[in-house]
């Protein structure tokens, strides 16, 4: 069980548990209408699901903290849907759906440390490090004489990932990559 | 961003803000108010249910609002005063609410609450003159223009409108603070101010119920732009009423687990002198938030309140 809060110390960010399921605070507002009661009106983001809604809160409304932790975890081989990862101080192994992975698929490759968020023990999602490394599998030559400032062409990364790239990348080449804006930075020299 | 810079970014809100004060204090000058000053620490604060005095060790509490000390010297027959005070509520922190903040209240003798809402419309004039905005300006993609038409409504009216009921006592205070909050006040006040007035008598506070209609209150709030920018009553007199009112707020509060303070006895003693009178107060940094075309207080003040570190 989380501790518990009030009313008080509701703000954006805080991540609270409703029905079992953890919540963060994305959009939060403190109200007081002339002489009445403070209210605090809160838009609550599902962690696990991505819903949302809207509630107000009282002063004397209690709240329990959502029992949440994040670790660091290294990605060790996919299966199907499911991705396993392991702590790599404790050992212990986690499966992650695909829907939990997202978009991160994008960017895994085996031997990544990512941070997790854990609920009551169980993961819900992965955050990639900011920036990641992957080879490029597929890459069309560029084509001979354009120099047009900024062109860019599509390569596919070793993930399946397709990015785009300046017109001088070659197959086989390792690429720095944004996983935040999931584009391409710099060629890294090997 | 260095402090350096950020408080330099700060300098035309901080101009605008000393422009308007100014402008203010002319216009209360003008009109033949008495400029004072009253204590910030109080040994009793006024009690009321929903705000949270600080405490100040054995000095006792900082002031939630001016008006005791003020009425203490209207019941000596000062018939025109104002102040321009910091005052300050514990818990309060919101794009709207500071826990400390700067107050211009004033009072006249032998008036009703009318006379005050015509003081905001000078006072308002003044402040747009001040800051350049007399014709007009945009904030927030709305139009927002002093000379236009100031709507009056009754809080009856106004819930009939927005919110599709109306609010009679015996009042469900969950209901009307919400739907205050989400569905009336963000209709109120464009393009000009608007007067929400005439409160369930529950909601006076200490106001005085109507001699005309005795389930209201004489209590009014200025709006603009959907924010309340001050509250006015025609003052309670009655030290029997009063004294009442606070012994039930008092009780309520100890009720539902929240702090108690000593009743103001000496405040209570001088309303027997008391004659007729009105006062408002005005939240400044409000005003200064609407002429800046700023949409949250941290913008108008040198130094957003810090987070106490727990």
């Amino acid at each position: 069980m989380g501790s518990t809060l009030t009313a008080g110390e509701l703000r954006k960010g805080v991540k609270l548990e409703i029905d079992g399921e953890p919540y963060l605070i994305v959009d939060f507002e403190f109200s007081k209408p002339g002489k009445g009661q403070a209210l605090y009106r809160c838009r609550l983001r599902n962690m696990i699901n991505g819903t949302q809604f809207d509630r107000t809160y009282r002063s004397g409304d209690k709240f329990t903290a959502a029992d949440l932790e994040e670790q660091e975890m290294q990605f060790l081989y996919r299966q199907g849907e499911h991705f396993h990862f392991m702590n790599n101080t404790t050992y212990e192994q986690y499966e992650l759906t695909e829907a939990q992975v997202g978009d991160a698929v994008n960017f895994l490759t085996e031997n990544l440390v990512v941070s997790s968020l854990l609920y009551q023990g169980r993961p819900i999602g992965i955050t990639l490090p900011n920036f990641v490394e992957l080879r490029v599998v597929q890459a069309d030559p560029g084509i001979k004489g354009d120099t047009a400032a900024g062109a860019t062409k599509p390569v596919t990364m070793e993930t399946g990932y397709v990015v785009q790239v300046p017109l001088f990348i070659e197959e086989g080449e390792m690429l720095k990559l944004d996983t935040r804006t999931g584009s391409y930075v710099e060629r890294v020299k090997s | 961003m260095t402090e350096q810079e950020d408080l330099a970014a700060r300098r035309p809100a901080l101009e605008l803000r000393a422009r308007v004060i100014g402008a203010l204090r002319t216009f209360l000058d003008r009109r033949g108010f008495l400029e004072v000053q009253t204590p910030v620490l109080t040994p009793a604060p006024a009690p009321e249910q929903h705000i949270d005095p600080v405490p100040a060790g054995t000095s006792g509490y900082l002031i939630t609002s001016p008006e005791l000390y003020m009425k203490r010297l209207l019941a000596a027959g000062f018939e025109r005063i104002y102040q321009f005070t910091p005052v300050f509520r514990a818990g309060e922190r919101g794009r709207l609410h500071h826990p400390e903040f700067l107050l211009l209240e004033w009072y006249r003798l032998q008036s009703d609450y009318r006379a005050l809402q015509d003081d905001c419309r000078g006072l308002l004039t003044a402040a747009c003159e001040a800051a350049g905005r007399s014709d007009g300006w945009f904030r927030c993609d709305r139009f927002l223009h002093v000379g236009a038409h100031w709507l009056h409504l009754t809080v009856r009216e106004a819930f009939r409108l927005f919110a599709g009921w109306e609010p009679l006592d015996p009042l469900d205070q969950d209901r009307f603070d919400q739907d205050m909050v989400e569905k009336v006040e963000p209709r109120l006040g464009f393009p000009a101010p608007c007067i929400l007035s005439d409160y369930p008598a529950s909601q006076a506070a200490l106001a005085r119920l109507s001699p005309h209609d005795p389930t209201v209150a004489e209590r009014f709030e200025l709006y603009w732009a959907g924010v309340e920018l001050a509250n006015g009553f025609s003052e309670l007199t009655d030290p029997r009423e009063q004294r009442a009112r606070f012994n039930v707020v008092i009780e309520e509060r100890r009720r539902s687990g929240r702090s108690v303070t000593p009743i103001p006895e000496r405040f209570l003693d001088s309303l027997q002198h008391l004659q007729p009178c009105a006062g408002i107060a005005l939240g400044v940094d409000r005003l200064v938030m609407l002429l800046c075309c700023a949409s949250d207080l941290d913008q108008v003040v040198a130094f957003p309140p810090e987070v106490v570190p727990s």
